[in-house]
């Protein structure tokens, strides 16, 4: 505050030329800026207005209607379709908000400056400062957007779903769906039928998810290990090898297990049967399908845990090795007190990304066996995870609304576990210190 | 036993259990590759090492009319050049806001990248087909490009960001004082730096869409713009056995060049992932 002004025909000025312009912009967008004497700007932000209105008044109008109806005849109102754009005409309501929030502030700002005595910046002082202080989320812009359309839009679009009633009685064009609030959730765990599915699908996807990701890890780790020994000689090689499932596509390579494990004439009861020991049905029996599903993640995983952990055992000094051979720590007191939690450290966010990976490891089991054998009495073959059963429901059933439902389950559980281990694990407390 | 003793009986355990592992990688790959020379088309018939090896399958795909092999190649490698290209852009700008600049919930924001990079890619398939419905892109490699680009930006923009904030930035702030703005700061000083992790970004999401069969398998519908992983999967879903062989020649040639890239580039994938992760 300088001294020399008279407090009092500030204030007064300040409370009228502000509000009059905050007034002006909330009217209309722009007004305020004409108030301001900014007219290039002011114009802009009109045109902006009026032409976002002209465009997309259709979408607007249907889009808003056909959300909260779902659509009112067959065959002319396809239910989804409506759905569709009503959460497009909600999105561009809220971009259109957001610029106006923009323009009541930046009237608010000048307004401001111009209590003060100062003239209003011109358009180029403007445009600069747009590009230097909102430079941020100007480039941020583009990923916003592919964001919103890509990750948002379809979170969005089957949590909705699964309010709905979208099944194969209940389709597009020649019926219309409509909201049946929770339903489904209810359904799903009171229907016994539905309920048992459930209870037996999510338990070996826990059991999955736990065995297939530490074992995975584990054995990369050990691999690690055993080949940074400083006595072991040809590293290359072993390093080299043992990365290639990784670096094969894993399409590929279950498939071929498929073959290898075939119950009549795979390669693994072929040798089963010359050792004497009689054939194992992998493909038509569920624990053995369950058992086969595990050992081909382990072969498939290890070799990205191996190359991480070699990474981060190469970045511990050696120092600490040999004070710890000077205080007589056998090799083990060593991996558990140095190598172990300097590893997990290092690795612990990609840890529980893949922990995430495997709940949702579609590709695996479908590719393998197709989620089978099959259960009688069950939508969910005896190997189905919670995301290959949601895949069935959706395109062999066309059980939209369920595998909506189960699917915002799988989200919930996998996002708030995410979220919690993230904000414990240290390497992102300290994100601002480490740099 | 004495010392010396233990830690012979150490190593040798160690190469077994190495070796072991080499026989338990090689053997699928191997397999595979053996199945590809096989003359006939079954899987019954197939065996590791084959008395009359010959490359029956692969004069198949590459020559005869009926196959559509180099078709779905050539779309695979379309898809997959464009999503690199446009995503080493989109992710490299969007880590440098998220390195270089404090704004209003970046923070969570970053929080969210890693959170939302979780949520079932399956939920959404209904919700992408209905969108390209509406916008004309069904059946088309772009709206696969599209939809590629927006759901690798989490991941990639996580690790790249990562990255960045190891460069000091003692260099951008010199080059501010010498006058240069935020963009030249960007394209001069950060993004020369950032060229072993720009690598490993432009081929993850080279990889990601080659490998990648499921969401192709929704959006293509016609033959001709089918790709590689969806055209292979298709040749033996049906009758698992018959095509085997077939199958077999054209993994391979899928393969190769995939596992090639892979071992030339693996050690800058991992220092890249290290240092994203620790980092991140």
């Amino acid at each position: 505050m300088e001294p020399h002004r008279q407090p009092a025909t500030i204030r007064k000025r300040k409370w009228n030329a502000t509000k009059t312009a905050v007034l002006l912009s909330v009217l209309s967008m722009g007004l305020g800026q004409w108030y301001n004497r900014q007219w290039i700007k002011g114009s802009l932000f009109l045109i902006l207005q009026f032409s976002y209105v002209v465009v997309f008044y259709d979408i607007f109008n249907m889009g808003l209607w056909g959300i909260v109806t779902l659509g009112e005849k067959p065959f002319r109102d396809n239910s989804i379709l409506l759905m569709a754009e009503g959460l497009i005409a909600i999105f561009l309501i809220l971009f259109g908000l957001l610029f106006y929030g923009l323009n009541i502030r930046d009237a608010y700002q000048v307004g401001r400056l111009r209590e003060q005595g100062l003239r209003s910046p011109g358009i180029w002082a403007s445009f600069r400062a747009v590009t230097d202080k909102g430079f941020p989320y100007l480039i941020l812009f583009p990923s916003f957007l592919f964001l919103v359309f890509v990750v948002i839009y379809p979170l969005l679009f089957m949590m909705l779903i699964a309010f709905t009633n979208y099944d194969l009685y209940h389709s597009p064009p020649a019926k219309l769906v409509d909201w049946v609030g929770v339903d489904n959730f209810t359904a799903l765990f009171q229907l016994d039928l539905w309920r048992n599915s459930f209870v037996n699908v999510f338990s070996w996807t826990v059991v999955w998810t736990l065995v297939a990701t530490t074992v995975q890890f584990a054995l990369g780790l050990i691999l690690a290990v055993l080949i940074n020994q400083k006595r072991v000689r040809g590293k290359r090689f072993f390093r080299t090898v043992l990365i290639l499932p990784w670096a094969v596509p894993p399409f590929i390579t279950i498939i071929t297990w498929a073959a290898l494990f075939n119950d009549d004439f795979g390669f693994i009861n072929q040798m089963l049967s010359t050792l004497g020991i009689g054939a194992i049905p992998w493909l038509t029996d569920a624990f053995w399908t369950k058992a086969a599903l595990l050992l081909i993640q382990f072969w498939l995983g290890f070799p990205f845990n191996m190359a991480l952990c070699t990474g981060v055992l190469q970045s511990i000094s050696s120092e600490m090795y040999e004070a710890a051979e000077v205080d007589g720590a056998s090799a083990f007191d060593q991996f558990r007190s140095i190598t172990l939690p300097m590893v997990l450290y290092a690795t612990a966010p990609l840890l529980i990304v893949q922990y995430a990976g495997n709940f949702n490891n579609f590709n695996v089991i479908y590719l393998f066996n197709q989620g089978g054998p099959a259960v009688p009495e069950s939508t969910a073959g005896g190997s189905d995870i919670l995301i290959s059963w949601v895949y069935k429901l959706m395109f062999d059933i066309s059980k939209f609304n369920y595998a909506a439902a189960i699917s915002i389950i799988i989200a919930i559980i996998v996002m708030s576990l995410a979220a919690y281990q993230f904000t414990r694990t240290r390497s992102f407390k300290e994100e601002d210190m480490i740099q | 036993m004495t010392h010396r003793m233990k830690s012979n009986i150490g190593l040798i355990l160690t190469y077994a259990i190495l070796m072991v592992m080499v026989v338990v990688t090689l053997f699928p790959i191997v397999w595979t590759i053996g199945a590809s020379l096989n003359p006939g088309t079954s899987l019954f018939s197939t065996q590791l090492i084959p008395e009359k090896a010959s490359f029956t399958q692969y004069q198949y795909l590459l020559t005869d009319p009926n196959s559509q092999y180099l078709t779905w190649y050539k779309n695979s490698l379309k898809i997959s050049f464009y999503t690199a290209v446009f995503s080493v852009l989109l992710t490299s700008i969007t880590a440098y806001a998220f390195s270089r600049f404090q704004f209003i919930g970046r923070r969570y924001t970053l929080m969210a990248f890693l959170v939302l990079q979780m949520f079932p890619s399956l939920m959404a398939m209904v919700a992408f087909y209905v969108l390209l419905n509406m916008v004309g892109l069904l059946d088309s490699h772009w709206g696969l490009i599209l939809i590629y680009l927006g759901g690798q930006i989490p991941f990639n923009a996580w690790l790249m960001k990562g990255y960045m904030d190891t460069i000091p930035r003692g260099l951008d702030e010199a080059a501010r004082i010498d006058g240069a703005n935020h963009l030249t700061v960007f394209f001069r000083i950060i993004l020369p730096l950032c060229t072993p992790i720009i690598a490993v970004v432009f081929l993850f999401n080279f990889m990601a869409p080659m490998m990648d069969f499921l969401l192709p398998q929704i959006v293509l519908t016609s033959p001709e713009n089918k790709t590689l992983a969806v055209g292979l999967f298709d040749m033996i879903r049906d009758r698992f056995g018959q095509n085997y062989t077939r199958f077999a020649a054209g993994s391979v040639m899928v393969a190769l060049p995939i596992a090639a890239v892979y071992l030339a580039l693996q050690r800058y994938f991992i220092s890249g992932l290290t240092s994203g992760a620790t980092k991140g």
